[in-house]
């Protein structure tokens, strides 16, 4: 196991690498973490980087600068970290040493696979990371600065075989695992697909057009169906001048494909292939996958099944081993009692007696400190202004007229659909008291509706505001238009379809992200956009405030989610690692993780704090359209294209349900403002609603499942499902608690 | 999505030939068909990709269909220029041609003449998007719950919106929002039109316990509110079609249905009496109501009828609609036209006096007996006179019977003691010795009811009513029977045949049962004959076996359905054993599924009859 734990780091430095690679430098996160509004606390907690990862992670970067030539950031980089010149050189001449000569031998690759079968037999662990990332970065000063070079990826595929072998090998391989044990033969059945995909991305490189069309039309249909997708994208792609540019390709090349198997099964896999002296197949696997050697019993196929499905196999389980915070931040205290009782004796009698109790439970609760909690100074958060504790009392007070939900009692639900939207509606999203609708429409405009009697005014224009008396009590109410009041707004600015819209938590604000690659923030006193965030040069798919207001973060098609302040134009954060592009992005309720989904089917969690990935969740068959993180911070929820409702613990970084039902991609997911209850919406026209609580109860954590990860799903899906709403002809693209639990759903009506 | 499919991902590639054909459109021929297949691969490539980019544009914008700008967005994302003039509001705007060897798709460009679109006036502004609540939400306070939606339902929400939509694509958002409440209210659920769908099939279709339950239905559920204009129309057209058809056995079915119409509580009926009441009296004045006058039994269905009426008469008349005195003068009217004109069905005229005689002794008093005599001579004339139609001389004896039936009571209680059958004579003529055997039978009967509680009816307040008669005259079977419905069979025939003696003290009853079996066969058809007396105490020992079966339930949440049991004339040994039936009435085959209130003043028609 202590071997295996060498291994892992090695491959930690050679992830960041590749990491850089596909983002081309443009940004890195630890040189970012020196940005503005974050570095006192950034500051703090990088210096204790003495966790030997974050060193060896320092250190590799370091080294990379170095061969780049770069020694300005190589020197900036050093004084940031406060590493001494001289601390760093032991350590990486450590870690070449632990390469245990790999390094040497692997520039004449492709030698004498004999050797390199028994330098692989001896120290099993170190032999992954051995080819890629040497000829890579090697590589990578010659190549362009910034585009990644694909000969210099594709390179690793030059070496030749026999074209006419490959199927040969394919089947050889295919018939052996047929034949091993039951137990095995679900896990090394893993690796037939990420082989498959290099054997033809092999043939295709090196121009064996027929060969490849034929192998691919031998064995594709062998492979597991959550892979078409891919599948159909690989099978384009039939020429060598073709990987140019194919962001696909880069994936499987950049990336490693994860594979979990047993000890016991790989080494039967090994065996096999040593006996067969199958080198294509071998050196495919040692450069291609990872494979995460663990002691114990082989998983079953249904185990697997949970977990695979993502572009690059599973979420390596060191991956998921970081701390996650994920407790509630404390409840800053809010002078309520004082002047919430008079009001309230001013208001009724009955009330406060009611109300006493309640609130004593709830201030004897905050005042405990939540030991999953992150520190309440982790991350800054912006002071609360008067307006926001008075929406804080007002939220309180809503609260205790809250309907409890359960099983027996569901919620009811309130439809609002967009008339005449011509196919065009992209986003919806609802303040957090439920008294504006913003809606995004594929004509680039953002709407914004008030669904109470009160209409929607703006602030009257400069000159007329300097006539205001400005110590009147009613100032508020003098600076605002009654001309102008309307039940919906028109915002104008953007130049594409608006694909994500968000409300900040004080009304104030709304955030839009476009097809045009950038973020607007709009305010909504005077209904005007204040900044644009140019960032992305693609299309950004979805945006979120944080739930304390003034942070938020944005991902889009260029694969990288970005953390912006509000009042910074410039990104604080940029959490690169996903294939493919980002899809939805979520804050956690504590505001110090941020979760996106993306079309590479995983889910990662990211602290914002340090930009470390700190949770990789495989498990999707489809790219993830919805996220949703329950009230208590400890559980989170994703849809996919597949119809399927995975749930998760943040905390162990485990799944923990499978909700099956919907038919199509669900958009629309949503906890109850106490957690009890699910809501799903879909493109299929239904609402579902899913037993939470029972899902989260049903599943029994020992410590070996959360030390392994193999969890064992329970089927019952359908007995957590408390009900099913049909639309009309209504696709739900958006879903939404009151405070008094009751659910709001959005869509446009499709004539 | 799916534009390629599994087996072909590989293969799909443009044809050469397209590319020869392009070439060609823009002036480069003899393309040599290397370059061809080459340009083809290369083409098809990159059609590919940027279809898979276009998807994932289709699923942000969250839809189901790929449209023009999808694709614009997935070129603009490698840095192409879009192609411009494809907004096509079909979904394949390509044509078709062949010839010369050669098939095209082609994407028709008409030459567009300028001044035809700036002489047309401009195509109407669509519609600008609006944002659509539950009605409800828009006026209560946004928070508040709305409704309880049970599983399955289809939301109230969405089921508007349609409407909403549409009427809003025709007048605009205002004008579509206004006319929305009085066509939403009118509109029944998928879940209503089914049940109604189902309610109505079962109520005149041919299975009898279904028809129970649909009933049973019909009378308690409390959410009919919705349906019921639907109920009442249907009611309605369906007397008026059955009644031209003679179609009895439907008209029955109809009857009971607005019986459990009024049973219902939660009902109100008023509003849509003018459909049911014409629809009731329809059914008690008819000329004819059944194919066979002679030998079906439409009396009781006038019986049943009248009794609906006054149920109804008590239930609604208000001052304002004044429902009885406009029924009781409908009748009249009939009525007095009947006196006058000797022509006048006797069908049309036991109705008229049925309508009139349950509507109270009161109108019995002021509007029967003052007829008598004349009713009398007629009723003479056709038993006496010369043979006349089958048909008359039935109709004749069922007003007799009637008019006895009712008279008596009232008599009873009006008129002082002793009776003489002289005076009666005297004053009611033909019908007089008759109806003063009658009076003492009442008196007898008033007396006797003084000291029992239970008399000639039955009351049964099961639930569910559960009582089973057997088929007469098949002794001893009776008691396998297990309690069920009572069962209207389809070929509903009841037949009464008249008394073997006009001179009877009894006239028989006219009521007649509904009554079956549980066991399925297909015999259920009851013909109750009274022709001597022999026969008679054959039915009377088939009941004594019976004994068991009736059974007497009291103490029942709610009375559903009364069944009121109406006496034959029956053996004493009966009513010696009979623990559960009271002595003075006698059980019977004859149980009429009626559903009148039993009380005291309702019951004299049945206590009238005695053991001979």
């Amino acid at each position: 196991m202590a071997a295996v734990q060498d291994g892992q780091l090695n491959m930690e430095v050679e992830k960041d690498i590749k990491t850089e690679i596909t983002n081309d430098g443009s940004g890195n996160i630890n040189a970012n973490s020196s940005s503005p509004g974050s570095t006192s606390s950034g500051g703090k907690s990088k210096s204790p980087a003495g966790s030997g990862e974050d060193q060896q992670t320092l250190l590799a970067v370091l080294q990379f600068l170095k061969r780049n030539k770069l020694t300005e950031s190589v020197d900036i980089l050093r004084r940031e970290a406060g590493l001494s010149a001289d601390a760093d050189d032991s350590p990486v001449s450590d870690s070449a040493g632990a390469g245990s000569g790999g390094v040497p031998n692997v520039s004449a690759d492709g030698g004498d696979a004999n050797s390199l079968l028994s330098r692989v037999s001896i120290a099993t662990p170190v032999a992954p990371p051995a080819t890629a990332p040497p000829k890579a970065t090697g590589s990578m000063a010659s190549g362009g600065e910034d585009q990644p070079d694909v000969n210099v990826v594709l390179s690793a595929y030059s070496q030749q075989g026999d074209p006419v072998l490959y199927p040969l090998y394919y089947n050889g391989l295919k018939k052996f695992i047929e034949s091993v044990l039951d137990c095995h033969r679900a896990e090394l059945s893993q690796v037939f697909y990420p082989l498959f995909v290099h054997m033809y991305l092999e043939l295709v490189y090196n121009n064996h057009e027929n060969e490849a069309k034929q192998f691919f039309e031998k064995f594709s249909g062998d492979q597991e169906c959550y892979y078409e997708e891919d599948l159909r994208i690989l099978s384009s792609m039939s020429k060598k001048e073709h990987m140019k540019g194919n962001e696909t390709m880069l994936d499987f090349r950049t990336s490693k494909f994860v594979l979990r198997i047993s000890r016991d099964s790989y080494q039967l896999l090994k065996r096999h292939l040593q006996e067969r002296q199958n080198n294509q197949i071998w050196n495919i696997i040692q450069e291609h996958l990872y494979i995460d050697i663990f002691d114990g019993m082989p998983r079953s196929k249904s185990q697997i099944d949970a977990m695979s499905g993502s572009l690059a196999g599973e979420g390596k389980r060191d991956a998921n081993k970081a701390k996650v915070f994920y407790g509630l931040l404390k409840e800053p205290e809010i002078e309520v009692p004082l002047d919430d009782e008079d009001e309230e004796a001013e208001n009724e009698e009955g009330k406060p007696k009611k109300k006493k109790p309640k609130k004593d439970s709830m201030g004897s609760k905050s005042k405990k400190q939540d030991p999953n909690a992150p520190q309440q100074t982790r991350i800054p958060l912006p002071e609360l202004k008067d307006s926001d504790k008075l929406d804080k009392i007002m939220n309180m007070k809503e609260a205790t007229k809250k309907i409890r939900l359960s099983p027996d009692n569901l919620p009811s639900i309130c439809f609002y659909s967009f008339l005449n939207a011509y196919q065009g509606l992209t986003a919806v999203d609802f303040t957090d008291d439920s008294s504006l609708i913003a809606g995004g429409f594929a004509d680039s405009t953002v709407r914004v509706w008030s669904v109470t009697p009160k209409k929607l005014r703006r602030v009257k224009s400069a000159a007329d505001l300097s006539n205001i008396d400005k110590e009147s009590d009613d100032v508020l109410e003098r600076i605002m238009d009654e001309k102008t009041a309307s039940e919906s707004k028109i915002l104008y600015g953007h130049s594409g379809p608006v694909y994500g819209i968000s409300f900040s938590p004080d009304r104030n604000y709304l955030l839009s992200s476009s097809e045009d690659g950038t973020v607007r923030l709009w305010s909504l006193q005077t209904f005007t956009c204040l900044v644009g965030y140019k960032g992305h040069n693609y299309p950004v798919w979805d945006t979120q405030f944080s739930p304390y207001g003034y942070y938020f973060i944005s991902g889009g098609h260029d694969r990288v989610a970005r953390l912006w302040a509000t009042d910074h134009y410039q990104p604080l954060r940029m959490f690169a690692g996903h294939l493919a592009d980002i899809t939805c992005t979520l804050f956690h309720p504590n505001s110090n993780y941020v979760a996106t989904g993306s079309a590479d089917r995983t889910i990662r969690l990211w602290d914002v704090l340090t930009g470390n990935c700190v949770r990789i969740l495989t498990g999707h068959k489809g790219p993830i359209h919805s996220l949703a993180f329950s009230p208590n911070g400890k559980f989170m929820a994703s849809g996919a294209t597949d119809g399927r409702v995975l749930l998760w613990d943040v905390g162990h970084g485990l799944m923990v349900g499978e909700l099956k039902g919907h038919s199509d991609t669900i958009y629309a997911l949503k906890f109850s403002r106490d957690g009890e209850i699910l809501a799903s919406g879909s493109m299929d026209n239904t609402v579902k609603l899913w037993d939470t609580l029972k899902a989260f109860d049903d599943v029994e954590l020992d410590d070996f499942t959360a030390a392994t990860g193999h969890i064992h799903l329970p089927e019952n899906s359908q007995e957590l499902l408390l009900g099913t709403y049909m639309t009309k002809s209504t696709p739900v693209i958006h879903l939404h608690f009151t405070r008094r639990n009751l659910l709001l759903a959005a869509g446009a009506y499709n004539p | 999505m799916a534009e390629e499919r599994r087996p072909k991902q590989c293969t799909v590639v443009l044809p050469t030939e397209s590319m020869k054909a392009m070439a060609e459109s823009i002036g480069v021929g003899q393309l040599q068909e290397e370059s061809c297949a080459a340009l083809s691969e290369e083409v098809s490539y990159r059609i590919k990709e940027i279809a898979q980019d276009a998807l994932k544009f289709m699923h942000h914008g969250k839809r189901c269909k790929l449209t023009t700008s999808d694709i614009d967005y997935a070129l603009k994302l490698k840095n192409v220029e879009p192609l411009y003039g494809f907004q096509s509001q079909e979904f394949i705007p390509f044509r078709f041609a062949s010839g010369g060897g050669r098939e095209l798709h082609f994407y028709e460009e008409k030459e567009v003449d300028l001044s035809d679109i700036i002489n047309t006036p401009l195509p109407r502004v669509p519609l600008d998007v609006s944002l659509k609540a539950p009605k409800e939400q828009q006026k209560t306070e946004s928070t508040e719950p709305l409704k309880a939606v049970k599983p399955g339902q289809e939301e109230e929400g969405s089921t508007q919106k349609g409407q909403g939509a549409t009427s809003a694509e025709a007048k605009g958002k205002k004008d579509g929002l206004m006319r929305m409440k009085p066509r939403s209210t009118h509109e029944l659920s998928v879940e209503q039109q089914l049940y109604y769908k189902e309610i109505t099939e079962a109520c005149v279709g041919s299975c009898e316990a279904k028809r129970a339950e649909a009933l049973q239905s019909i009378a308690t559920d409390p959410g009919l509110y919705q349906m019921l204009p639907r109920f009442s129309t249907f009611i309605s057209e369906g007397v008026r079609v059955n009644v031209v058809q003679n179609n009895l056995a439907l008209l029955i079915y109809l009857m009971r249905m607005v019986k459990a119409l009024m049973d219902n509580p939660t009902l109100y009926l008023e509003k849509y009496l003018h459909e049911l009441i014409p629809a009731v009296v329809t059914c008690i004045v008819s000329k004819q109501l059944c194919l066979r006058p002679d030998v079906d039994n439409h009396w009781a269905l006038r019986d049943f009828a009248a009794r609906l009426m006054a149920q109804s008469c008590k239930t609604f008349s208000t001052t304002t609609n004044n429902i009885q005195s406009r029924i009781t003068k409908t009748f009249t009217k009939v009525y007095n036209n009947c006196w006058l004109d000797d022509k006048t069905q006797w069908t049309t005229r036991y109705g008229c006096i049925a309508g009139l005689s349950e509507l109270g002794p009161d109108v019995i008093k002021t509007l029967i007996l003052p007829r008598l005599t004349v009713e009398g001579a007629r009723i003479k004339a056709v038993s006496d006179g010369p043979v006349v139609s089958n048909i008359d001389k039935i109709g004749a004896d069922h007003v007799q019977n009637l008019l006895l039936k009712h008279c008596a009571s009232v008599i009873a209680k009006a008129c002082p003691l002793p009776d003489n059958v002289e005076q009666y004579r005297a004053d009611y003529g033909y019908l007089g010795p008759m109806l003063c055997s009658h009076v003492v039978k009442a008196r007898a009967q008033a007396a006797l009811q003084a000291q029992q509680v239970n008399r000639t009816t039955l009351t049964i307040t099961q639930p569910r009513p559960t009582l089973t008669v057997s088929q007469s005259g098949i002794g001893g079977s009776g008691g396998s029977r297990t309690p069920s419905i009572i069962k209207v069979p389809s070929s509903l025939t009841l037949m009464s045949t008249r008394p073997g003696t006009p001179t009877q003290p009894s006239p028989p009853a006219t009521k007649y049962i509904v009554m079956a079996t549980s066991s399925g066969s297909s015999s259920t058809q009851q013909v109750i004959t009274r022709t001597s007396s022999s026969v008679t105490s054959t039915v009377a020992s088939a009941t004594s076996t019976l004994q068991p079966l009736v059974k007497l339930e009291s103490g029942g949440s709610r009375p559903l359905q009364k069944y009121i049991v109406v006496s034959l004339p029956s053996s004493s040994s009966l009513e010696s054993k009979s623990g559960v039936l009271p002595p003075s009435s006698s059980t019977s085959p004859i149980l009429l599924e009626a559903r009148i209130k039993v009380d005291c003043s309702d019951s004299p028609g049945a206590s009238t009859q005695s053991p001979h």
